[in-house]
């Protein structure tokens, strides 16, 4: 597979949202990757895998292989489910230190976070401060 | 005199909408459809300008000034307090003491008579479908003192288990504190047979109010609650005012909430002399602007009329209720004979923060979560409703929107 930067990702995702006439199209979309993210395994939906700040239920597990971090998520909600697949495609693959420093400024160019109410668009930061940190323990681990 | 029935007895909800700015404004480039009104209200234009008159013409800081503009505010102050009076038909205007909010009012008779009353081994009765404010004043205090909770259950309609209370009901009940009308079911409570039980076994009874003072006509004397607590804001009023009404020998030998000024008569070192009811629960300055708006909240609903408004939402509430049960894989939470306002609900393979979302998108403001009542929620086995809640301004075109936001969103979903 090709290796594409957390810019180029998100840059395909904005191209992607410019398609969409109407917040019906958008949302249509996200509900559509939320349905496709593959289930996390029922052994991975313990409470330490769990996401605060969502009002809705979010697991998120990573893994480090060969020097990137790759991110399994489920949420019991869809739309929450969506926006977790767009930032696993985003970030699932790269290097700890691209992670961490991603702006991610995707989210806002998208208009989700202006769209979500902000209770909610707090959960999909949180989702993003849980990412970004489990790549920073991986990053701290591979310089000791 | 003219005859009753010749009276114009429905309520021109299209008029009343005009008074009410936020209604009149777009959310997603739709109409805001607001159906979140539980949790609080929106605020009639008379609120508003009385707010900015208070600030714009007497702002001053009330009770011991002796200029014009602290006698002006202190007049305004005191005048909501004799409203509030005639609204709940208190005895004496010094019953009403201003908190800043339910949770407050709660909490201010959890830690003082709570703290003088409660004893290890009390039990004090609160239920299933209580709020977390009239769960965790309890908790806290029940912790300190070694007393326990004993909690009233509920039927699978969202009613309380009176049999059930009855057999909770000891010479060690202490304290019964009951939600008037549930913020998640809508259930309207038995609350005079539950305090008259209190009351049988030499217990004191509080009535939350939050959610009923808006819709039911209050009259403490006829209840003969020993404590009654509501807000503001959830009655069309500004946000950070609430009432604690209590009978007059409780808050009299109770000991004081906060220190500090106002509270007191005389200050010493050695020796301090409390102040008269209602000042001894109202420490330092209170929040006078909201306080004085609050006043023209209540005359307003009172204008149009409570018998109306609650006849307006009750036909808003039958009506959704029909449109709902029509929806496939909906199920209603909370069917009590005797509810208001409030249409709580599960769809199923559906998460309610999907459906919240969704309907947002058309401009229509619902709760989706488990509205404060987590062990309400587990109840039912459920982490969260859908709740849409009517207040006086709502229509049934609203409702209709309601209903297709339903429809689209959950064809969207599943």
């Amino acid at each position: 597979m090709e290796y594409k930067t957390i810019e180029e990702i998100e840059n395909e995702i904005v191209d992607e949202f410019s398609l969409f006439d109407s917040w019906d199209d958008k949302y249509e979309y996200i509900i559509d990757l939320g349905k496709k993210l593959p289930h996390l395994e029922e052994e991975y939906k313990r409470n330490e895998n769990k996401v605060r700040g969502c009002q809705s239920s979010v697991w998120l597990v990573a893994d480090y292989r060969d020097g990137k971090v790759f991110y399994k998520a489920d949420s019991d909600a869809v739309i929450v489910k969506g926006l977790i697949s767009m930032l696993i495609r985003v970030l699932s693959g790269q290097s700890p230190d691209d992670i961490v420093n991603a702006k991610l400024d995707f989210i806002n160019k998208i208009g989700m976070i202006n769209h979500l109410a902000q209770t909610r668009s707090n959960g999909l930061l949180s989702m993003v401060k849980q990412m970004k940190s489990y790549a920073l323990a991986y990053k701290l681990k591979s310089t000791v | 005199m003219i005859e009753s029935a010749t009276i114009e007895t429905s309520l021109d909800v299209h008029a009343i909408r005009k008074h009410f700015p936020a209604l009149q404004r777009e959310v997603k480039g739709k109409p805001l459809v607001y159906f979140d009104n539980a949790a609080t209200t929106q605020k009639p234009q008379v609120v508003i300008d009385a707010l900015v008159d208070y600030y714009s013409n007497y702002n001053a800081n009330i009770h011991r000034g002796i200029h014009t503009l602290a006698e002006e505010a202190t007049a305004a102050f005191e005048a909501t307090r004799d409203t509030v009076q005639q609204f709940i038909n208190a005895e004496g205007r010094e019953q009403i003491i201003f908190t800043g909010g339910t949770t407050e009012g709660i909490n201010l008779v959890a830690q003082t008579w709570g703290r003088q009353n409660i004893k290890a081994g009390d039990e004090i009765i609160i239920s299933n479908m209580e709020h977390h404010s009239n769960i965790v004043p309890w908790y806290i205090l029940a912790q300190e003192k070694g007393a326990v909770l004993k909690i009233i259950p509920i039927n699978e309609n969202g009613e309380l288990m009176m049999e059930e209370f009855e057999n909770l009901l000891s010479e060690k009940t202490k304290l019964v504190s009951i939600v008037h009308v549930s913020n998640a079911l809508g259930t309207i409570n038995p609350v005079k047979a539950i305090i008259a039980g209190a009351h049988s076994v030499g217990a004191v009874a509080l009535v939350d109010g939050a959610q009923s003072t808006v819709h039911l006509d209050i009259d403490v004397q006829n209840l003969n609650c020993d404590f009654f607590v509501f807000s503001s804001h959830k009655i069309y009023g500004p946000t950070g005012v609430g009432v604690l009404y209590g009978k007059k020998h409780l808050l009299e030998s109770m000991p004081p909430y906060q220190g500090g000024g106002e509270m007191i008569k005389e200050v010493y070192f050695d020796n301090i002399t409390y102040n008269d009811l209602p000042y001894k629960y109202e420490a330092g300055t209170p929040n006078i602007a909201d306080t004085v708006a609050f006043k023209a909240a209540l005359d307003f609903t009172k204008a149009i009329g409570k018998d109306k408004i609650r006849a307006h939402e009750n036909e808003l509430l039958h009506y959704a209720t029909e449109q709902l049960a029509q929806i496939e894989g909906l199920k209603i939470i909370g069917k009590a004979k005797n509810k208001i306002s409030v249409i709580s609900f599960v769809v199923e393979n559906v998460h309610p923060q999907d459906l919240g979302i969704l309907l947002d998108n058309r401009g229509i403001a619902v709760r989706t979560g488990h509205h404060c009542a987590q062990p309400l929620m587990d109840c039912y086995r459920i982490p969260g409703t859908t709740r849409a809640s009517i207040a006086m301004y709502n229509t049934k075109e609203e409702i209709d929107a309601l209903i297709a936001g339903l429809h689209k969103a959950i064809k969207m979903l599943l």
